[in-house]
């Protein structure tokens, strides 16, 4: 179970806001993220806490494909990004690295900044707890929970070949 | 609510009976690729991970071709990681200057996808294998890697969209032809996460090269992937060229699609994909007069044997003008002999082009025909972005053989009607 504050954003965040090129010349996870959102919202370092969940709107992480976005995001304690869509190789490279995203559109238009949310990873459901309100999302099946719980999926192929065992 | 051709294979492929659209499923993999700019990072992944073997060494494709035969010492370097990895894991299919060809001409050509498949491979145009009933599809190094290691890949089950073609394309129009007209339909993110799926009478008057030139530009226009449903063109292609054991898999009669568009290929005429989208396409009665200074014929889009035949059809008598350089690149080793054997190759020569072993090389601005400022080219590749083939302020017309050939006898973009009267 995931649980934090919402920051919310809006439509098309685009990995160069989310982490800008010129700071593609490292792939440390916490260089990243002293950078992360910087073009977009200059007080996301500041204000973000570990375990907080990011909700945007459609299309989140479009832009050229760097694997630095969602580790960018993960590396500054974020647990979890629900968006109405996001962009596909972000959708796929965020799992990669064991960072959770969820599509529900609903969800990403009522939950607003500030609110405290929980996910339930395993059957799907987003739960604002400021408001009340449930949303379901779909679930994820087991393999992808052992994948995000794993750290991605370079270290769950590690566990699968029995090599961290 | 039944299932799409794409659908089925990747259900059949994760053990379950049923998948829906969004879907997060683990699929078996029938084979994992990469070439020389995405195997090295996949490779070090492998390492990473700490995986000793590859699941199968007869599963697992590694094909130098972008910068090969290899162009400078750094791209010398990241073949040498392929080939020392290929020895390492005594991988069956590793291709070796001499054997190789273009990644995506050369697998089907090698018999190593056949209908039913789920493959992936690190480079977008691994769509191209949806020509023969395959589900197949661009991933990263990582995914790649993880591939080679476990023999599985995780899939976000896409929708699809239906293409149901009729009727006859006309003279000079090839598959090339009709898939730019699709995409400057729909536009370059018209298919974004779907898949496109091909059905309809119409498909029996295109040929496998026709389909894999379609199926190719699938993520041209943001698909996952392209997939033609298999007849009788595509099973005789398999016993041509494969004993691998293949199943076909049709779309149910109540599969979902997002949209379905109808398409008479008799209507469609030799079309051009101007800078710096393929979406940009134009008809010849809506081109003016463009001067061109290279023709690039060739690239997994457009460099087989159909592909050459065609060029030289119109080139044959002709000559190149004096102002174009027109570069011919036979995809593979084997479309190279018989272009060979059937005489194209000296057609080419006399008229004036010249003809490179396979490469991929001019097509992503690599090497063997790198453009200048302000140059334009017409190309039969998939790409015209910025600076694709070349410096930024360049430009690449991308069209069909046909109309490459005539552009290059002109030397200005023109249709093959007008060199063939
Ligand atoms: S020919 Fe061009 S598009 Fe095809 S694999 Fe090579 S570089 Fe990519």
């Amino acid at each position: 179970m995931i649980e934090g504050k919402v920051i919310k954003y809006g439509n098309n965040v685009d990995t160069d806001v989310i982490i800008p090129a010129r700071y593609l010349n490292t792939s440390n996870p916490e260089e990243l993220a002293a950078h992360c959102m910087e073009d977009l919202d200059p007080s996301f370092k500041d204000r973000v806490q570990p375990g907080d969940i990011i909700v945007a709107g459609s299309n989140f992480g479009c832009g050229s494909s760097r694997e630095h976005a969602p580790m960018a995001i993960k590396a500054s304690g974020i647990s979890c990004i629900i968006a109405e869509t996001f962009a596909r190789i972000f959708y796929r490279n965020a799992l990669n690295i064991g960072l959770p995203i969820m599509e529900c559109p609903e969800a990403a238009q009522e939950i607003r900044e500030g609110d405290r949310v929980a996910v339930d990873l395993a059957n799907g459901t987003i739960t604002n707890l400021t408001s009340g309100r449930t949303y379901k999302a779909a679930s994820f099946p087991p393999f992808m929970q052992e994948l995000i719980q794993a750290g991605g999926l370079v270290e769950y192929v590690k566990e699968k070949m029995g090599v961290n065992r | 609510m039944g299932m799409t051709m794409t659908q089925k294979i990747l259900a059949a492929h994760a053990g379950l009976d049923k998948v829906e659209a969004g879907q997060l499923i683990l699929a078996d993999l029938d084979l994992v690729m990469g070439n020389d700019i995405t195997a090295p990072m996949a490779i070090q992944e492998f390492k990473r991970m700490g995986a000793k073997n590859v699941f199968d060494r007869k599963k697992v494709v590694l094909v130098p071709d972008h910068f090969t035969p290899n162009k400078d010492i750094k791209s010398a370097e990241q073949c040498r990681v392929i080939r020392e990895f290929a020895d390492e894991m005594d991988i069956e299919n590793y291709f070796e200057i001499g054997q190789m060809g273009i990644e995506h001409a050369l697998l089907p050509e090698k018999g190593l996808v056949v209908p039913g498949d789920v493959v992936i491979g690190a480079d977008s145009h691994t769509c191209t294998y949806g020509a023969l009933g395959a589900f197949s599809t661009g991933v990263g190094s990582t995914d790649m890697a993880a591939g080679m290691a476990t023999g599985q890949a995780w899939f976000k089950v896409p929708e699809a969209i239906k293409f149901v073609l009729k009727g006859r394309p006309g003279k000079w129009v090839s598959g090339k032809d009709v898939i730019l007209h699709i995409i400057g339909m729909i536009g370059v993110d018209g298919a974004l996460y779907r898949s496109m799926e091909y059905s309809g009478e119409g498909l029996g008057s295109l040929s496998m090269d026709d389909r894999f030139t379609m199926a190719n530009m699938a993520i041209e226009a943001g698909a996952k992937n392209g997939i033609f449903e298999v007849d009788d063109i595509t099973l005789e292609y398999v016993k041509e060229h494969s004993d691998k054991e293949y199943k076909v898999y049709k779309a149910d009669d109540d599969a979902e699609y997002k949209e379905v568009y109808h398409i008479d290929l008799s209507s469609i005429t030799p079309a051009v994909a101007f800078p710096h989208l393929p979406e940009n396409v134009r008809t010849f009665d809506q081109i003016e007069e463009i001067p061109i200074q290279q023709v690039v014929i060739g690239s997994c889009t457009n460099g087989r044997l159909g592909d050459l035949r065609i060029a030289a059809q119109i080139l044959k008598g002709h000559k190149v003008n004096p102002r174009v350089r027109a570069i011919v690149i036979p995809a593979t080793q084997k479309i190279y002999l018989q272009a060979m054997r059937e005489g194209l190759l000296e057609i080419f020569v006399e008229a004036g082009a010249v003809v490179s072993t396979p490469t991929c090389g001019p097509c992503l601005g690599g090497h063997m025909g790198v453009l200048a400022k302000g140059e334009r080219a017409v190309s039969t590749t998939n790409r015209n972005f910025v600076g694709r083939m070349g410096h930024p302020e360049s430009e690449v017309y991308l069209a069909s053989p046909a109309v490459a050939a005539a552009s290059a006898i002109t030397g200005k973009i023109s249709s093959p009607e007008e060199v063939m009267k």
